[in-house]
């Protein structure tokens, strides 16, 4: 518990390792982000994601985060990219014949909008929720350290928020009937 | 590392918005979809850090989320390559006028 020991000393001692690899994980997963943006063929594009992905997971574990990033590499690392890379298999494109880019002028409204956002977001990060909210310094990781990673999640997600959780499972035999339905060969193709 | 976490997830968000925006595949536009997706998750264990667990599980949520949209899309993605033996964005155009 590594980082459930730095976590709980107070702000401004945090020891310069634990800020060293959080800047190295936070910088590769923006480097990794920018090469799967420009990268032409879509297997190296899907590769770099994942790359991103893992460095997000290690970004929510020194966050006190651990069962979520476990399920980020299970889930999203492991499972979500894996289809990904057997769509582009399926269909054969990982050559990355066809046109890539748009052109100059979306590459322009592009910028354009994503400095925008950047701007609106940085705006939005000087908010502050009001000080009864906020959980004392090194709250959560002391929970971790108490009861293990898993509770903390597990909890409020069978009691409050139970609906949610069982409206999800719906969500996911709906989708699971959806693909089953539109990645079917229709009959009258070839019937034709 | 509230606002330090906040920076780097707006920036993660704005390149798969860049992505979004300029790629033409449109596998490669879905998984900027995703990473966007991450990027949002990034900014909840952020805050759960500060304000309670209860943001862990919507990141919990959003990911189911995220693997039932990834499951639909890329059947889509397959019925619509095989009707029209392409996936570049710019050759999707039956509703443009």
């Amino acid at each position: 518990m590594q980082t459930a020991q730095t976590l709980s000393m107070p702000h401004g001692t945090l020891p310069l390792l634990y800020t060293f690899h959080f800047y190295l994980f936070a910088l590769l997963a923006v480097v990794s982000a920018l090469l799967f943006v420009t990268r032409k063929s879509p297997v190296a594009a899907a590769l770099w994601l994942v790359n991103t992905m893992f460095c997000l997971a290690a970004l929510y574990v020194m966050l006190d985060a651990q069962f979520i990033g476990a399920i980020q590499v299970l889930v999203y690392a492991g499972a979500i990219m894996v289809v990904f890379l057997f769509v582009i298999m399926l269909l054969n494109l990982g050559h990355g014949g066809i046109g890539d880019t748009r052109g100059l002028g979306w590459k322009l409204a592009a910028g354009a909008v994503g400095l925008g956002i950047l701007a609106e977001i940085f705006a939005l990060t000087k908010a502050r929720a009001p000080t009864i909210l906020t959980l004392p310094e090194g709250f959560t990781a002391r929970e971790v350290a108490q009861t293990g990673a898993i509770a903390p999640i597990a909890a409020p997600l069978f009691n409050e928020y139970l609906l949610a959780f069982e409206v999800t499972s719906i969500l996911l035999l709906a989708a699971v009937v959806g693909a089953v339905v539109l990645g079917k060969q229709r009959g009258d193709e070839h019937a034709r | 590392m509230l606002g330090e976490a906040l920076f780097f997830s707006a920036v993660l968000f704005v390149i798969g918005l860049f992505g979004v925006l300029i790629r033409r595949n449109a596998i490669i536009v879905f998984m900027c979809v995703e990473l966007m997706l991450n990027a949002v998750n990034l900014t909840f264990v952020a805050f759960a850090q500060q304000y309670g667990a209860g943001g862990q599980v919507f990141v919990f949520f959003v990911m189911t989320v995220a693997a039932a949209e990834a499951a639909v899309g890329l059947a889509i993605i397959i019925a619509l390559f095989r009707h029209r033996q392409t996936v570049d964005l710019q050759n999707i155009n039956l509703l443009k006028g």
